[in-house]
């Protein structure tokens, strides 16, 4: 009966998105308050019950009820239940339950943070994103009810696929779609925005918080599933232009933008129907990365079993939302013209420049995700693009702007003299440039072209994003102190400039070595020296594993033993290669356990890479500025002030 | 005011392409190729650039084509299985290496095993695309006049080569002793 009540709870939530969705938006262009004050209630309503769906659904996967397909076909009894948990989303059905769960939860943060805003204008946000829901309440109840039964329940389910079996995928899939989710919210203040027909600066700055929150969770789920690659994938890369890495990092690219760009808006009322355009992309890239996912048009380690009617309601529903928002921009954009123009030498050249150069990068992935649909679906052939097409092209719009972004930051409103910020910029310039030079000849004794432009760019962001706190700081300036809003700017990009130290680095002095190798083997690299010490079996609750003992020494003296395992799962016998990583803040030493090639011979992988854990940390400290920026007083301190004028209204109706 | 329709307009055509996109299926290739003569091609040998290697090697022989690189993660998964196949001494296996990095390549050889009679070094991609490659890794199956047989998209496995390739080496051995078979 249970499963049966979730699915009852999704019908209900259904229907109150379906209010949600229709009347706020009428009664928005009617003047009929008592539609409009029905978005609320319904928001939290459904949030309940979709919140209800999603527990019991947790409810049979940790008490195995393999009456349910969805759970038969992605857990087993022996599955610890922390992965127990994490298989709610480790299929198609699940995930999308997590992605409206998720929605909801949204929405019923924005019903509530909201309540300062004018009538018209939340009842309308509410509308959009119940549009939004209904939409995917529907398409889970038409075509992936994750509540179907068996009519005759097996004894042990199917297990969740090893590959997901991992602490940092158990955290992935929610997290990411936090991300590529919340992009809904920009998307319908931005719908809402053009319904109304008029966007004010306030508009931006409504909008500001929610969108950075956003791309904080983006970030850190991108960075986790690198992560995760980089480990579980057994082979030591970090990012392979998958098309599905791509989905999620598409929306990641446009939503940076829309940061910028809100910025212009927000101060300087500019930019008003670009940056509404902008809102507009982010969230369809959300929707088209579902797309790429669910319908099967695309090859990936990471799709779910597709279906063509899946397909074809994702597409109908990318087409509605999506569709109907472009085209209303089409109708209305023309009314939000700008106020005026900004000179040459400004913050506001360096924001658009900004967004030229993400909107060409974002392009360049779009186009090398979808060409090859295109060009079959134009009946000229198969093709692949890979990472060589990527890794050249994505460098031609990025060098440029980690470049420009150290000049950006000291560039001020309205515009300053050349002069002025060329004096401001030559500190860190001649700096970074030096050091850039030195280090990598320093440290590595040799450096190409490329690596030291990274290198230099790397230091230039982060010299230029320092120096100005980092000078205020020693001057005691307390006259300026740097808002929240600024600490997290500058932070972010500090976060990029560790990105790209850790990316040139280790992609230009890593050493990577496949070797064959018998237990006593001792070998050189990077100036520790590697014992193979020998092999054992392991049992764990649901696999079993072959696991190597390497001795990982230094000048004598063990640094530490690492215990690279290969795994076979039980239920699906399928093999896992889990890697021994020594990490430190400066380098990982990685070893991969291979295949048994006879005579006691395995085959191994030894890498050593300098700087990589950058990658990751310098993400997560792009996703703490986000946080700082999006937690400013600023944002709230003014949502109080008017809920003070709002509250008092209110209480002068009432009285 | 065209320039607030091209948008819609960008993602109109977006769209159509996904509906057909819907009805095609990415993993199958009907290889044009099939039936037909197989491309040829002359390349460098990856173990001896002053060497060539191409479909002259092969000529009048069953052999089987194989697409690898080491930037491709399911040529790794593929890997041991090609060896144990080149061990039983069955069907030559000739390699292309897919623009790829010529040490990594080696030394993936060196410690992997070398289960081609030969790899060609296809730097720039051309000769793949003579041969239709979708993406690696690929393995083509070529009969003794030249012609191709059959292509199998995604790693080589025991299951697929019992399946797809074992009954048309035998057909096309037309009941003369075959030497391949499954390891």
């Amino acid at each position: 009966m249970i499963p049966e009540l979730g699915q009852f709870a999704l019908g209900l939530a259904l229907c109150l998105a379906l209010v949600q969705a229709t009347l706020p938006i009428a009664g928005a262009a009617t003047g009929r308050r008592d539609w409009m004050a029905l978005a609320r209630p319904a928001a939290v309503g459904q949030f309940v019950f979709v919140a209800l769906a999603f527990l019991v659904l947790a409810n049979a996967f940790l008490n195995d009820d393999f009456s349910v397909l969805y759970v038969a076909y992605n857990s087993n009894s022996n599955l610890p239940a922390f992965y127990k948990f994490a298989a709610v989303w480790g299929g198609h059905e699940g995930s999308l339950l997590l992605w409206v769960t998720i929605l909801a939860t949204w929405t019923l943060i924005v019903s509530v943070g909201s309540r300062s805003l004018p009538e018209e204008f939340s009842a309308r946000v509410l509308g959009v994103l119940g549009i939004v829901s209904f939409g995917l309440l529907l398409f889970t109840l038409l075509t992936s009810n994750p509540f179907d039964r068996l009519l005759t329940p097996i004894v042990d389910g199917n297990d969740l696929n090893p590959l997901l079996q991992d602490p940092a995928m158990v955290i992935h899939p929610p997290i990411l779609y936090a991300g590529y989710v919340g992009l809904s919210v920009p998307f319908a203040f931005a719908v809402a925005a053009l319904l109304s027909g008029q966007l004010s600066q306030d508009w931006a700055r409504w909008t500001r918080p929610w969108t950075v929150s956003a791309w904080m969770f983006l970030t850190v789920g991108i960075a986790l599933g690198s992560w995760w690659a980089y480990y579980e994938l057994g082979w030591g890369g970090w990012w392979f232009w998958d098309p599905v890495e791509n989905a999620s990092f598409m929306p990641w690219l446009a939503s940076t933008a829309l940061i910028h760009s809100l910025a212009v808006t927000e101060r300087r009322g500019l930019f008003k129907s670009w940056t509404i355009l902008l809102a507009i992309i982010a969230f369809s890239l959300s929707l088209l990365g579902t797309f790429l996912v669910r319908s099967g048009v695309m090859i990936s380690v990471h799709s779910f079993a597709s279906d063509p009617a899946r397909g074809v309601f994702i597409l109908l529903l990318l087409t509605l939302v999506s569709g109907g928002a472009f085209t209303l921009y089409a109708v209305r954009a023309k009314h939000m013209v700008a106020d005026g123009g900004f000179k040459l030498v400004s913050r506001e050249s360096f924001l658009l420049l900004n967004n030229m150069l993400l909107v060409v990068a974002l392009v360049v992935v779009l186009y090398g995700t979808l060409s090859p649909l295109f060009i079959d679906a134009l009946g000229l052939g198969k093709i692949s693009v890979g990472p060589p097409y990527f890794n050249s092209m994505f460098l031609v719009p990025m060098l440029p702007l980690v470049l420009l972004m150290g000049a950006g930051m000291h560039a001020t409103w309205l515009g300053m003299s050349g002069e002025t910020l060329a004096r401001k910029l030559a500190i860190p310039a001649v700096g970074a440039l030096v050091l850039g030079l030195l280090l990598p000849w320093v440290i590595f004794g040799s450096a190409g072209v490329l690596t030291v432009v990274g290198v230099v760019a790397g230091l230039w962001i982060i010299a230029a994003s320092l120096f100005d706190p980092v000078r205020r700081l020693i001057r005691r300036d307390a006259a300026r102190p740097l808002t929240r809003a600024q600490w997290g700017m500058t932070l972010a990009h500090v976060g990029i400039g560790m990105f790209v130290l850790g990316v040139t680095v280790s992609s230009s002095y890593s050493i990577e070595t496949d070797r064959a190798a018998v237990p006593g083997d001792r070998w050189e690299l990077a100036g520790y020296e590697i014992v193979f010490r020998g092999l054992r079996d392991v049992q764990g609750v649901n696999y079993a594993a072959i696991e190597g003992e390497f001795e990982l020494r230094r000048d004598g003296t063990l640094v530490t033993v690492l215990t690279p395992q290969n795994r076979v799962y039980r239920v699906q016998s399928s093999p896992m290669t889990e890697a021994g990583i020594d990490a430190r803040w400066y380098r990982d030493i990685f070893i991969a356990l291979g295949q048994p090639l006879g005579d006691g011979v395995w085959s191994l992988r030894v890498q050593f890479k300098p700087l990589i854990r950058f990658i990751w940390f310098g993400a997560l400290v792009m996703a703490f500025g986000g946080l700082l920026a999006a937690t400013d007083p600023r944002y709230r301190s003014k949502r109080a002030e008017s809920r003070v004028s709002s509250g008092g209204a209110v209480s002068a109706e009432t009285g | 005011m065209w320039r607030y329709l091209l948008p819609i307009g960008v993602f109109v055509v977006i769209v159509g392409f996904f509906y057909r996109g819907l009805y095609l299926n990415p993993g199958f290739v009907p290889s044009p190729l099939l039936g037909k003569p197989a491309p040829e091609y002359d390349l460098p040998r990856l173990k001896d650039l002053s060497q060539t290697v191409g479909s002259k090697d092969y000529e009048g022989q069953i052999a089987l084509v194989n697409v690898w690189a080491t930037w491709c993660i399911e040529c790794r998964h593929e890997h041991p299985y090609l060896v144990e196949l080149a061990g039983t001494g069955g069907v030559p296996i000739y390699g292309l290496n897919w623009k790829d990095d010529r040490a990594l390549a080696l030394d993936w050889l060196d410690t992997l095993g070398d289960p081609y009679e030969a790899s060609a070094v296809d730097a720039t991609g051309e000769v793949a695309i003579d041969w239709g490659v979708y993406a690696a890794p690929e393995t083509f199956l070529v009969g003794r006049d030249g012609t191709v047989l059959y292509k199998h998209i995604s790693p080589m496995t025991p299951a697929v080569w019992e399946r797809e390739f074992l009954p048309r080496i035998a057909a096309e051995c037309g009941g003369l002793p075959c030497a391949a078979s499954a390891p």
